[in-house]
């Protein structure tokens, strides 16, 4: 039942994509200034939707370890892997995100990057989370948990700082390349519809596999867990 | 001042004393990264006043890994390390005593250097200068803080050298930006490093009170 389930889930995704992909490349109309490349914003900014929400889900994870890793053993270890499969997809969101902005402002803009807040504390975010993932890699043992927790904690405290400063230091040298971007509110009804299907298909994608990933690490830890007590009873 | 705290602050600055390994070595690393830096970029007339500031800044980052990575991992050996771990003092005494050690080493090599790099860059200075500092202090602080708590964090894994570069740069990004910010409107006096040094200090009381909340759940990790 629940694999049939999960493959319906899948189906529907799929579908969903397909419908948003149409959607993007024929119904919604040309716009006006930018032309067709225009139409990676379909993709653009539901990736870096979906992104913030794996990083928040991560954050989530890893404070709800810290918090239940004394009394409530189970319960942190699924927070760990919300921890661990929110960052890890959620990069793969983020990096979406920087390959598809500088295509766009290549053309709409006239530069690939430019150092502006969003786009740098997009890229910090997206170091600081790689940095989670490698320390994920390179320490080994039970600790890693509770070490990957703190970080994931510390990480997103300089979010906001990333943020803020980038603003400051903008605001000290404007950048002329910046300004009327494409959020600027959306007025035709058809592209906001290739937009919301896209929203929701990305999601959807992004939950199947965020909770595949989930699922995996879990039965990772409970074969740890269950070698670990074969070594004991050994 | 509590007494672990000062037992480990006075520790750590007599084998400093003793051995002179860590400031020696960021003193000839950091005065290396200057001389490259100049050479790679070819200071000179207005263009020095621009660039001193950041190669500065990045010069001390790169620098002070080398002592941060030593910081504990000098404690490994002979099990002091799980010594400290089991004794019933706070941690967070441990912590701070390493951070203020560390702080002063890294100030010591500032001190040292800055007469040379002013002589490398012809440097002078157009704005305030006694804002240098308060600067330079609270990124130091910024870095330092960070960087011990994250060596202590990195200290159990893999190529933990490496790993410490690695998490500690990204989070320290805002706070270099700031360093360099307020270190460049000083010597160019262009502009007011009041905001970013505003900004540095928001820095180092964020990070320092996560730090000093979160360190024995790091020290303690098992």
């Amino acid at each position: 039942m629940k694999k049939i389930s999960i493959g319906i889930y899948a189906a529907v995704t799929v579908g969903l994509m397909v419908w948003g992909f149409y959607q993007a490349i024929y119904v919604a109309p040309d716009e006006q200034t930018m032309h067709e490349v225009q139409r990676i914003f379909y993709y653009h900014v539901p990736s870096a939707m979906v992104a913030f929400l794996f990083f928040a889900i991560s954050l989530a994870g890893s404070i709800g370890y810290l918090a239940f890793r004394r009394n409530r053993h189970d319960w942190a270890q699924a927070a760990d892997a919300w921890a661990l499969a929110g960052a890890e997809v959620g990069v793969v969101f983020c990096t979406v995100v920087l390959i598809t902005g500088p295509l766009w402002g290549r053309r709409a803009w006239g530069i690939w990057w430019t150092w502006d807040a969003r786009l740098t504390t997009t890229l910090v975010l997206w170091l600081i989370y790689v940095s989670y993932l490698l320390l994920r890699r390179f320490a080994a043992g039970p600790q890693v948990q509770t070490l990957a927790a703190v970080l994931g904690i510390f990480g997103a405290l300089d979010v906001p700082i990333v943020y803020m400063s980038n603003r400051w230091w903008r605001t000290q040298h404007p950048a002329p390349v910046f300004g009327g971007g494409p959020d600027s509110g959306i007025k035709d009804p058809a592209m906001l519809a290739a937009f919301g299907w896209n929203v929701l298909a990305w999601l959807a994608w992004g939950l199947l596999i965020l909770a595949l990933r989930y699922q995996v690490e879990r039965q990772q830890q409970k074969s740890a867990a269950r070698e670990a007590q074969e070594a004991l009873n050994g | 001042m509590p007494r672990a705290l000062w037992t480990h602050l006075v520790k750590d600055l007599r084998i400093e004393w003793r051995s002179l390994d860590a400031i020696i070595s960021m003193l000839f690393f950091s005065g290396l990264v200057v001389v490259l830096f100049s050479i790679a970029f070819d200071p000179r007339g207005a263009f020095s006043q621009q660039i001193a500031g950041g190669v500065l800044c990045v010069a001390t980052m790169f620098a002070s890994v080398s002592a941060l990575n030593q910081a504990w991992a000098r404690e490994i050996r002979h099990q002091v390390l799980d010594a400290q771990r089991m004794a019933p003092a706070p941690g967070a005494e441990l912590y701070l005593a390493k951070v203020l050690a560390n702080f002063l080493f890294v100030t010591i090599v500032q001190v040292v250097l800055a007469p040379f790099f002013f002589v490398f860059y012809n440097l002078h200075i157009e704005g305030q200068a006694w804002l240098l500092a308060l600067v330079l202090p609270l990124g130091t602080w910024a870095l330092v803080a960070n960087g011990i708590f994250f060596a202590a964090l990195s200290i159990r894994s893999r190529n933990r050298e490496l790993l410490l570069s690695l998490i500690l740069f990204p989070i320290f990004i805002p706070a270099l930006l700031a360093m360099v910010q307020a270190t460049t409107a000083i010597l160019t006096g262009e502009s007011d490093p009041t905001l970013w040094i505003k900004m540095l200090l928001g820095y180092d009381i964020i990070f320092t009170t996560a730090s000093l909340l979160l360190f024995d759940v790091v020290f303690h990790a098992e």
